[in-house]
């Protein structure tokens, strides 16, 4: 029940703001998947569809203790604005957790960011004006659609495989971009267990990537979030330490070896580059917080970061492998799915003639969740694939989670066969025509973080 | 009529949930603003303990999707005896299935598009799928493939060609056990709200990138702009508004509705689609915009609604 206050109700009605609104925000409309997507995180559903880490390994004690050491050291600090650039305990530990990937770096070369989220923004803010050129991955990261949709660039995602992004494709895209006389501000990878398709760019690729980037002139972002969460096979080299700080600006990540909740990240970027995402963060919030960087900062003092990665990989790996064994036991025959070595997510693909946004409807119906593919593309595809992530949910109920997936795959496969009196192997692809009503390109659609929301704020929300 | 008591049931687990919210908080923030004291519900498990508990004078209805349109909720306020705004039990039972609904219409001789309706039963079990080509046939194409209860687009499909329609056919079953084939009519999309009985002016709703048979935009909010009134001749608009009054009151509805019309871009003739016993309240919904246009704001649309659930 919500009795409300009269007289500040008014202000809700977004009609008497829309002639306000900048065309940007034009594209951050509803539609029906985000409607879809919503539902995913009532408390019955067994999700596979977030993108969290399980931060309830995280022993209390341990926090407790790394708080107090806090206020007897730097109460007055910890409570005042910091430099942009971020304080030096902090660039200290980025320092020490790049190298733990092999990879140098000069602590006055990073910037101290809200979360890797910003570097994203920020690279956007410094290098996209309207209808300039982004080169993704296919699919991409949902949650960077929305931000290269705000600074209206035109997205061009390049397709992977086993060895990640086709760099012989990247090329091909290159040369015909160069005959319309366009150059692509920046190549957006995630190197390291990509999201959402789990797969590792391979050594050559990521020396060919590099040489690219240097042959023209022409910056990469190396997004790496999860690049310690590895379980198995040999680490490979970044791309920032191959080409020495010159075309690649990295972005790393507290979010998911420690904590998405501090919002703390970085960019490591060519000095004339980082100084004018300096200036842009500095304008969109001055300073990440001094509070949540002292913590960073003490808990890597602290010096048992390492062991609890260890804790973090065992769990992983062992959530990873659940996952693994439930999809082979319940996905049909028909069905692929990636196998990542490490990172949160495995990206599965369905045979044609399923739709993984319908899917996730019939699913819905059961309490199961998962990210449907389209949300990771620009350009509509992804429709028989989705994203299932086992960071975030205990191995009993991953394995009950796939279990129901698997159920309303087969029956939807097996009234697909009886349509066609053929197995799904054989079935005719759709034409083109035959698209749903999802639209195109719908950045709405990248609303699958499934950030906590206040209640009263879920149903006062007027966005659609 | 200020100062009564006033519960609105929004949200629930319908897959228009977000829309639900969204429309209900609206209403909410009016009816304050009309004086009464409002209490929003988002419908659960303790539905019928917190009516109880609020003993409100009228519920207003914003649910949209299953259980808030077939009647479900209809019938519990029946029963606890509470007034509700718009249609009763059977109506909403009859324009929740459009199925049912499109019978009615071709019984009482109003124009809908041809159509055949099959649940996965016949699929499953009699070899519906052997039939496929007549249906195909009879239909043409492209046709329309949809789920029989489903309000909003999703799972709305359009099949180009016959390997299309077994896809489409999977999906729309996604959402429902029954699904529509229906003859595919390329014209404007119209849609005429009926309030206190009579018809409010006519809205268009228009693609915004017309490339071609782009069928994602016709349904996609945000790629679809409104017209209100809707650029007609005066005898197309009293023709719609006629006809759309003309099933509002075959299908039973009461104090309001909005039905759905597409009008054929050669022939000019108009034919119903469905009709909707709650239509949407947000900011880009077709009834308030209808109101608007025909001089009533939100306030007095809501309080409108209300009175006639009231009696007032």
């Amino acid at each position: 029940m919500t009795s409300r206050r009269p007289g500040r109700t008014q202000a809700r009605d977004l009609e008497r703001y829309a002639s306000l609104f900048s065309s940007r925000t034009q594209n951050m409309r509803s539609s029906p998947m985000r409607d879809l997507m919503a539902l995913t995180a009532r408390p019955e559903v067994i999700s596979l569809a977030g993108g969290l880490p399980d931060t309830s390994t995280f022993p209390a004690e341990d926090f407790a203790k790394l708080m107090s050491h806090m206020a007897v050291k730097a109460t007055a600090r910890a409570l005042q604005y910091g430099p942009t650039e971020g304080i030096d305990e902090v660039r200290e530990a980025i320092v020490r957790v790049m190298a733990a990937e092999g990879t140098d770096v000069d602590g006055d070369d990073i910037l101290v960011t809200t979360g890797g989220q910003q570097v994203i923004d920020l690279v956007c803010k410094t290098l996209v004006d309207p209808g300039d050129v982004i080169i993704a991955e296919a699919p991409t990261y949902p949650g960077a659609v929305p931000t290269f949709s705000a600074y209206q660039a035109e997205v061009i995602q390049i397709e992977m495989d086993e060895d990640g992004m086709r760099i012989d494709v990247l090329e091909e895209t290159l040369e015909r971009l160069d005959r319309e006389g366009r150059r692509p501000k920046f190549i957006y990878t995630i190197p390291n267990f990509q999201n959402p398709a789990g797969v590792t760019m391979s050594a050559p690729r990521r020396r060919r990537l590099v040489d690219i980037a240097h042959e023209r002139e022409l910056l990469v972002l190396e997004d790496n979030p999860y690049g310690l969460l590895r379980y198995e096979g040999e680490p490979l080299p970044s791309l920032y330490a191959m080409d020495g700080g010159e075309f690649v600006i990295y972005l790393g990540t507290f979010s998911k070896i420690l904590s998405p909740g501090v919002r703390v990240g970085w960019a490591a970027a060519p000095r004339p580059v980082l100084q004018r995402m300096n200036i842009g963060k500095a304008s969109a919030d001055l300073c990440s917080s001094t509070l949540t960087q002292l913590f960073v900062a003490e808990y890597f003092a602290a010096g048992q970061w390492e062991a609890y990665m260890d804790e973090l990989r065992a769990l992983y790996r062992g959530r990873r492998d659940v996952l693994l064994e439930s999809l082979a036991k319940h996905l049909p025959a028909e069905a692929s799915w990636t196998r990542p070595e490490g990172g949160l997510f495995i990206w599965a693909t369905l045979p044609d003639g399923l739709d993984t946004t319908d899917l996730l409807a019939k699913a819905l119906s059961r309490n199961v969740a998962f990210v449907p593919g389209r949300a990771a593309f620009l350009d509509g595809r992804g429709g028989t694939s989705m994203r299932l992530n086992f960071s975030g949910v205990d191995e009993d109920r991953l394995r009950e989670g796939v279990r129901r997936i698997g159920e309303v795959v087969h029956e939807q496969l097996d009234l697909l066969g009886s349509l066609t009196g053929r197995r799904p192997g054989a079935i005719p692809r759709p034409s083109e025509r035959a698209t749903g009503a999802e639209p195109r390109v719908d950045p709405a659609l990248a609303d699958v973080l499934h950030l906590p929301r206040r209640e009263d704020d879920a149903s006062r929300r007027s966005s659609s | 009529m200020s100062g009564r008591r006033i519960v609105v049931l929004k949200g629930g687990r319908s897959l228009e949930r977000q829309v639900s919210l969204t429309s209900g908080a609206r209403v909410q923030d009016a009816l304050e603003r009309l004086g009464h004291e409002v209490h929003g519900l988002d419908v659960g498990h303790d539905l019928v303990a917190r009516l109880r508990e609020i003993a409100p004078d009228a519920a207003f209805i914003a649910l949209h999707g299953s259980d808030g349109e077939n009647g479900t909720i209809q019938e519990l306020l029946e029963i606890l005896g509470i007034p509700y705004t718009g249609s009763g039990v059977g109506a909403c039972v009859r324009c929740s299935d459009k199925v049912l609904a499109k019978h009615a219409m071709v019984d009482a001789g109003l124009p809908t598009p041809d159509f055949l309706s099959f649940n996965e039963t016949a699929f499953k079990e009699l070899g519906a799928a052997e039939a496929l080509p007549a249906v195909e046939e009879r239909l043409g194409f492209p046709l329309v493939v949809k789920p029989a209860d489903q309000g909003s687009a999703l799972g709305l499909k359009f099949a180009g060609t016959a390997a299309d329609v077994p896809a489409a056919l999977v999906a729309a079953f996604s959402y429902s056990e029954k699904v529509v084939l229906e003859r595919f009519v390329p014209g404007r999309d119209l849609a005429v709200s009926i309030l206190d009985g009579r018809a409010l002016p006519v809205v268009e709703a228009i693609p915004l990138d017309e490339d071609g048979y782009d069928f994602a935009a016709r349904y996609t909010i945000g790629r679809t702009r409104f017209a209100c009134p809707a650029e007609l001749d005066e005898d197309t608009t009293a023709r719609a508004q006629e006809l759309a009054l003309a099933v509002h009151e075959l299908l039973g509805c009461r104090h309001f509705s909005r039905v759905d019309l597409m009008c054929d871009a050669e022939t000019g003739a108009l034919t119903v689609l469905e009709a909707n016993v709650i239509p949407g309240m947000t900011e880009t919904s077709l009834l308030p915009q209808a109101a608007d246009a025909a001089g009533m704001d939100f306030d007095a649309l809501v309080g409108t609604m209300l009175g006639l659930a009231l009696g007032d």
